[in-house]
């Protein structure tokens, strides 16, 4: 029987504040096991939290970036439970008043487009990890993570298949880096997923029992996850068994999972409202203003640059897959007028030497309005395409502007054709022989003879003024 | 003339002397630690006296007041309740859940006492996590009550007024969640003040209830428990909770009168239950009141009969949750022989809580366990915003509310423990004002037949702690001439 499967999303995602949500302890990856911890994030006793006002701002960032409703009242709440990983026995979450509500990102799937609704977006702090020694003797405890800001973005069971549930998550994970709240590094765990799935007949409602997998962090994981979990259901229904109600676990190397917990329907948090953290209180003009100080969000930009900049789509998006890449094309859009040399300089040249020298597009150590003046010299005829490439390589290396580099490297185009004429004539003079046997008509020579003008110059002329001139004094030689 | 018992000053007078240069600040330590050494076997005030860190601290302190910068504080020997954390002085809470804890920080509150030049003799006993009335469910020993050493001097912060009352200290910081402070001060015939809730940090108190928990000053005077607020009070940037107020000082308002002064009784508060010795005290300093020129009237406040069971359903819910923390894994008290993270938990807590403690923790697991949170935890919420309506509706018409702070006076070590409902009751007078985050004070106002004192509870507006600091100083003078 054909299924159709239904998908949930909740995703993790680290806020990339300085510190921490509760203490001053910084926010950072790896570390030397417990070298990021302060009395108040291993919970000593007699400690409080003392709310990260920037962590908040953050997460209402992210929840205007994905189209949400801001409460005006927020409030934190208790979520109680006994983990080794977790100090003070509870979590300081939120509820039912959540910062963020009612939200929802539009996706393109094959030409078309869907709206997946958000539910609600969060603010908690994370718990530190277990190190097991192997063996099952002990394990230690690392608290670097405790207190570490996260977002939960719990979305409506609104996606239908592992490929829209990848779109989702690449469109979230654009949204959020745009806004400036997440470096979303997957690989770093600063963004994770887990996914709720469920299925059910073709051509009926009901929604089937679901099973949630936890903690996924890549996307390559959630699409194997989802088709793999996808099939599993399916042949448990087919079998004429029942899906269970469980968490279970994905294995990425085996690609496939299997039951952690089934779950318990007695485990009870007992959530009720911090008393460490009075609530939170906003005016609509403080969100106004959040909402203006956040930058174009991706959608807006791609329809600008595939518009009125008239890129191809697939460039646009190449562009946009970096906030950084995105900044350098548009203020050097801006300041060549030339939008898609810009685009096309960044695509196969920056792109090139960034994947050869290993450097992520944050790293690239010029700013837009370099690369929009190198654009310029080249629309101007200053320089030559090819010398151009040899600046930008330079422009890695040096802080120097694209016009000192070419000045100091000699990649300047001479533009006086006085000048040109002077090399023209003496590479005539030293091949005579050349020059007579194209006056003897054999036009091949003429080929040579502009290898030998250009060379001289080392690229250094416009190639169609140099023929312009070869093409006069050979003209005058026969004359 | 006899040679002065430095042991009975108070702040004032020791400040006035060691300013004066008439007595040393080490010379003043002195003399508390060898009277802690020959008293405090039959009181059992301390549970850890820091003599080295005393006399360190009495050497520091004069040479601040050599210098002509010491302040009110400066070389005064206090205790601190065991629950408030000194780095490197151990912090038990009186549980053997915390027998080995040394904390790796300050409270801000203890720090800024230090601060002051104020000398720590030791931390002193209290019932276990602040959890009694009686200062008898300490894992560690049982503190008497000085005016007679069969009755216990109240709780949960009876070390503290114990201290002061035996003269083992000239002021403590204790902490009053529901009445720990006012209680053990009015048994031990001293001044006890509990804070609006926010005025002092709560930053290094071991948390009990956190929306109820305040530190506050035992002292001999309320003179003195004014000087020690002016010290401790003031916003915390360690905890969200404390609020800025504007810089007064409350010792200078402690000789402001109460002509005109307009006085609540809650009716509620006079009903039965109430033992006549104290009933007919607090009458006494209502007629004491009228006479100095201020207007007092009953009225009603029908909440307060709420106000018993809806505090012990937030305090337990939220001990439940503070005290989780306790788990056998980061420190403190560790269960032998156990073999899985589950075992651990449960061994520890079991084996290191004291039976009150559990009795709490199960009370507020249950009132906040799902299917039960709203028929327990959500109404005593409702029931907390129905008190705060009541109060903020008298301070429309009066200046302060007075009461008894307890309904009977020290009552035998051993008469209520098995009755842990009694114990409860006996908060009726205290309660409300936690709830309601109010600061009051509870200051000296008799003795019954057996001489054992009778404390009268002055109850403030938010932030009001100038009113009832001076209404409590006039009843004083009145009372003692
Ligand atoms: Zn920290």
């Amino acid at each position: 029987m054909p299924y159709l499967p239904t998908i949930g999303l909740e995703i993790h995602v680290e806020l990339s504040t300085g510190s921490k949500l509760f203490c001053g302890c910084p926010v950072s990856f790896g570390g030397e096991p417990n070298s990021r911890c302060c009395p108040v994030c291993t919970s000593v006793p007699g400690t409080l939290p003392v709310l990260n006002r920037a962590a908040v701002q953050y997460a209402i960032k992210a929840g205007l970036a994905l189209n949400c409703e801001i409460g005006l009242f927020s409030k934190f709440d208790r979520k109680n439970y006994f983990y080794p990983d977790l100090p003070k026995a509870y979590q300081i979450s939120q509820f039912d008043l959540p910062f963020c509500l009612d939200g929802y990102v539009d996706i393109e799937l094959n030409g078309e487009q869907k709206r997946i609704r958000i539910e609600r977006i969060h603010l908690e702090e994370d718990a530190g990890k277990l190190v097991h020694d192997g063996l099952d003797k002990y394990s230690l405890a690392d608290y670097n993570r405790c207190g570490v800001p996260l977002i939960e973005i719990v979305t409506k069971p609104d996606i239908a298949s592992a490929q829209e549930a990848k779109a989702f998550v690449e469109k979230v994970r654009l949204c959020l880096l745009y806004a400036g709240v997440s470096d979303c590094k997957m690989e770093e765990g600063s963004m994770r997923v887990d996914v709720n799935t469920s299925v059910r007949p073709v051509g009926t409602d009901e929604l089937g029992t679901r099973t949630e997998m936890k903690n996924l962090n890549s996307i390559r994981s959630i699409v194997r996850c989802i088709e793999s979990e996808t099939a599993r259901q399916a042949s448990v229904l087919d079998s004429g068994g029942r899906v269970v109600q469980e968490t279970r676990r994905w294995d990425d190397n085996k690609g496939e999972s299997r039951a952690m917990r089934s779950k318990e329907n007695a485990h009870d948090y007992r959530y009720f409202p911090e008393p460490d953290i009075i609530p939170a209180e906003f005016t609509q003009e403080q969100i106004e203003a959040l909402r203006a100080s956040l930058p174009k969000m991706p959608h807006e930009r791609y329809l600008e640059y595939t518009g009125k900049m008239g890129l191809p789509g697939s460039d646009a998006n190449q562009i946009l897959e970096s906030v950084a890449l995105a900044d350098i094309f548009e203020d050097a859009a801006a300041i060549s007028a030339n939008p898609r040399t810009s685009a096309s300089l960044i695509i196969v040249e920056i792109l090139r030497r960034l994947n050869d020298m290993g450097l992520s597009p944050e790293q690239i150590p010029f700013d837009g309005a370099a690369l929009g003046k190198l654009v310029k010299m080249m629309d101007e005829r200053q320089i030559t395409a090819n010398n151009a490439k040899k600046v930008l390589t330079l422009m890695f290396e040096t802080k120097d502007s694209p016009d000192k580099i070419a000045k100091d490297n000699g990649f300047a185009v001479i533009s006086d054709v006085a000048g040109i004429k002077s090399v023209v004539s003496d590479i005539l003079k030293q091949n005579e022989k050349a020059v007579g046997e194209y006056l003897a008509g054999n036009a091949k020579t003429f080929g040579f003879l502009m290898g030998q003008c250009v060379g001289a110059l080392s690229g250094r002329a416009d190639p169609q003024v140099v023929r312009a001139v070869l093409q006069e004094l050979l003209q005058k030689g026969q004359d | 003339m006899a040679a002065l018992d430095m042991t009975k000053l108070t702040i004032k007078s020791a400040h006035d002397l060691l300013a004066k240069k008439e007595i040393g600040a080490v010379e003043l330590t002195e003399a508390f630690l060898d009277r802690i050494t020959a008293v405090d076997s039959d009181v059992c005030a301390y549970l850890t006296v820091c003599a080295e860190l005393a006399l360190k601290q009495a050497g520091e302190a004069q040479k601040a007041i050599d210098a002509g910068s010491g302040g009110m504080l400066c070389g005064i020997p206090v205790s601190i309740k065991d629950n408030i954390c000194i780095e490197g002085v151990r912090t038990t809470c009186a549980s053997k859940m915390l027998e080995n804890f040394i904390p790796p920080y300050t409270a801000t509150a203890a720090g800024r006492v230090m601060d002051a030049g104020a000398v720590v003799l030791g931390k002193v006993n209290m019932d276990e996590f602040a959890m009694g009335g009686s200062t008898e469910t300490s894992y560690y020993k049982k503190t008497k009550n000085p005016h007679d050493l069969s009755r216990v001097p109240g709780g949960s912060s009876g070390g503290s007024a114990a201290s002061v009352a035996a003269n083992l200290a000239l002021g403590s910081l204790g902490s009053d969640t529901g009445g720990s402070i006012r209680q053990p001060a009015a048994f031990c015939g001293v001044v006890g003040l509990k804070p609006t809730y926010g005025l002092v940090s709560r930053y290094g108190l071991v948390a009990f209830a956190s929306s109820l928990d305040q530190i506050g000053p035992v002292a001999k005077t309320v003179e003195d428990s004014a000087i020690l607020l002016d010290v401790i009070g003031g916003k915390d940037q360690y905890d969200g909770t404390s609020i800025e107020v504007p810089e007064t000082s409350y010792a200078a308002s402690v000789n402001a009168g109460v002509k005109g002064l307009k006085i609540g009784i809650p009716r509620q508060y006079l009903a039965s239950g109430l033992d006549e010795a104290v009933k007919s005290a607090v009458l006494n300093a209502v007629r004491e009141y009228e006479a100095l020129g201020a207007v007092a009237e009953e009225f009603d406040m029908p909440s307060l009969k709420h106000a018993v069971p809806a505090y012990y359903l937030i305090s337990s819910a939220e001990a439940s949750s503070n005290l989780s923390r306790y788990d056998g894994i980061k420190y403190g008290f560790r269960a032998d022989g156990c073999e899985s993270y589950g075992e651990l938990v449960s061994k520890t807590r079991a084996q290191g809580f004291g039976r009150e403690v559990k009795r709490r923790i199960l009370l507020g697991t249950y009132a906040l366990a799902s299917g039960y949170y709203d028929a327990y935890y959500k109404k005593a919420l409702q029931i907390r915003t129905l008190i705060r309506r009541e109060f903020e509706r008298a301070f429309e018409k009066y200046d302060v509310l007075i009461s008894p702070t307890t309904p009977t006076t020290a009552y035998k070590i051993g008469e209520n423990i098995q009755n842990p409902l009694t114990m409860y009751l006996a908060d009726i007078y205290t309660v409300a004002v936690n709830i309601a985050g109010l600061p009051a004070i509870s200051v000296p106002c008799g003795a019954d037949e057996n001489k054992l004192p009778i404390g009268l509870s002055v109850i403030g507006r938010p932030f009001g702690e100038a009113d009832i600091l001076k209404t409590a100083a006039a009843l004083e003078r009145a009372l003692c001439g």
